[in-house]
């Protein structure tokens, strides 16, 4: 049984279809990787199962409760916790309030979570009184993944956590992603360093102009050619 | 030098209430994104809610407060909630205008229900402290400190709890807070409620300070929004900081130009904000 399934869905802005028949899923313990060109719709994927965008046909069926279309806040309330892909921190909140926020809908005590994920970075346990906007890019992702798994989610969807950072921070981002996912929490990315992101992913999806191109295993798809060819640089 | 020191005083008085407005000015729009035109009809309907405590009751004014800011906070909270809630995906700019209506139906209905004419909460005259030559009303104490206690209540509600903290992420990035879970429509109700209770409460102030008029809220928007725009709008510290700048340049321009120029000077530092640093003193968000 899948943790997330994506059954199909079209979706899009306006009167305008993106995704035209997507289907994705994500089973426990999985890092899944989605990949393909500029404005082929991955974000949107996100988004879509977020509530963000409305979901026209098709279904979302998060561990057995259909959530589509479904407010933002009840699919967090669900066990989805979501990384923008950007601007995913609150500039002007310190640190430290930026991961309490990501337990905003949680009541009980959640010193816990905070602990581990200073534990997971604790450069932000430096920083914890710093407002975020003062942080660097790497450290900005580190805050908005640490914000989501506030909650002890099952799933994070992280849309690429490693735009515009240098290469020896990309590779760290990767640790933290592989690090994370050793914790028990699933993951479903959008990636653009589509090598690096296939080569530590279990499954991978390449998406074109809003439909499903290629789907297998990260290292079959890197050892395929059409998508060598199409979307990885030859 | 007396003089100088009393048009402080006025100034620190007027820039009080001036403030009050500000800050639910600033806070609604960092969270809503319009400017919030009925926001002086607002001031203007605490006063008079407060009004009808201390006539039909004979309440003091400080008893009437509480319920003033209740009921405006409320009115506050209705207005959004039938209204504004339906328009939140349209332009800010219809928003602007349906607010522009609401001030207008609000005005109405206060001229309709109190009538038109200048109304007091007491009458008589309060005589004042001399100090150093300078006059100092027992109500501009009253005015001045129930101004700190509120700004300070309210640095306690946007640094310690929870909600604070949600609206300060939610005017740093609303779409972010949306999907980290907060419930956006009732962070957008605190607001009304913070926003609305503080302009009642400008409102009582500015009644006790002159007296009760249907455009008395009206009137003093103009500086309110320039206050807002000089302390960085959407920036609810900046507002406290641009509204006594205001209060107290309206009370100076007095000694150089007829005191019925005072909220040209408010225009007059509007605009030049807007052209020199058009994101306020304390950078807001672009206007
Ligand atoms: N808010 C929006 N309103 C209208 N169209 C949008 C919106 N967001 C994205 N689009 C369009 O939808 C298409 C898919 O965008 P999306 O952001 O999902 O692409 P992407 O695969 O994430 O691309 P990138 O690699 O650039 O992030 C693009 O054509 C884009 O122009
Ligand atoms: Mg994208």
């Amino acid at each position: 049984m899948s943790l997330l399934t994506v059954e199909n869905i079209r979706a899009g802005y306006g009167d305008v279809d993106i995704l035209n028949g997507v289907q994705m899923r994500v089973d426990r313990g999985e890092i899944v990787v989605i990949i393909g060109p500029n404005g082929a719709g991955k974000s949107t994927v996100m988004k879509t199962i977020f509530g963000l965008v409305k979901v026209r046909e098709g279904r979302i069926v998060f561990e057995d409760k259909e959530i589509t279309n479904l407010r933002p806040d009840q699919v967090v309330r669900a066990g989805l916790c979501y990384v923008p892909q950007e601007k995913n921190v609150f500039p002007t909140l310190t640190v430290e309030e930026n991961l309490e926020m990501g337990a905003f809908i949680r009541n009980d005590d959640f010193s816990k979570e905070l602990q581990k994920v200073y534990e997971l970075f604790p450069a932000m346990y430096e920083k914890r009184r710093q407002p975020a906007g003062a942080l660097s890019g790497g450290q900005r992702q580190m805050v908005a993944m640490g914000r989501a798994l506030m909650l002890d989610p099952r799933l994070i969807l992280l849309d690429e956590p490693t735009a515009g950072l240098a290469p020896a921070i990309v590779d760290l981002m990767f640790d933290n992603i592989q690090k994370i996912n050793g914790l028990g929490v699933s993951i479903l990315m959008v990636e653009q360093n589509a090598k690096q992101a296939l080569a530590m992913s279990h499954r991978g999806y390449v998406l074109a102009t809003g439909r499903n191109r290629f789907e297998d295993t990260g290292r079959n798809l890197l050892a395929n050619r059409e998508v060598a060819e199409m979307f990885l640089g030859g | 030098m007396a003089e100088f020191l009393q048009l402080t005083v006025y100034g620190i008085v007027l820039g009080s209430i001036i403030s009050l407005g500000a800050i639910g000015l600033s806070l609604v729009y960092g969270i809503l994104r319009f400017p919030h035109f009925a926001h002086g009809d607002l001031i203007t309907l605490g006063a008079y809610l407060a009004f009808v405590l201390v006539t039909t009751m004979g309440a003091p004014v400080l008893v009437a407060l509480p319920v003033g800011v209740a009921g405006t906070a409320l009115a506050a909270v209705a207005i959004d909630q039938v209204l504004y809630r339906r328009l939140r995906r349209v332009a800010p700019v219809i928003l602007l205008i349906s607010s522009v209506g609401v001030a207008l139906i609000l005005r109405s209905a206060i001229q309709l229900i109190w009538g038109p004419s200048n109304q007091v909460y007491a009458t008589g005259i309060q005589f004042p402290y001399r100090f150093a030559g300078v006059n100092i009303k027992p109500d501009h104490l009253i005015i001045v400190g129930g101004t700190i206690l509120l700004v300070v209540a309210l640095h306690l509600f946007l640094q310690k709890t929870k909600v604070g903290k949600a609206m300060r992420a939610m005017s740093d990035n609303a779409d972010l807070a949306q999907v980290t879970g907060i419930r956006v429509n009732s962070i957008i109700i605190w607001t009304w409620i913070i926003g609305g209770g503080l302009a009642a409460a400008a409102g009582i102030f500015l009644g006790m300070d002159t007296r009760l008029h249907p455009v008395m809220g009206w009137r003093i928007l103009l500086p309110v929004f320039a206050a807002a725009i000089l302390g960085g709008i959407g920036r609810p510290y900046g507002a406290i900081i641009g509204g006594l700048a205001i209060g107290l340049a309206q009370e100076y321009s007095t000694t150089v130009i007829s005191p019925s120029y005072k909220p040209a000077v408010a225009f007059a530092l509007m605009v030049l904000m807007l052209i020199v640093r058009p994101t306020g003193l304390f950078a807001g968000r672009k206007v």
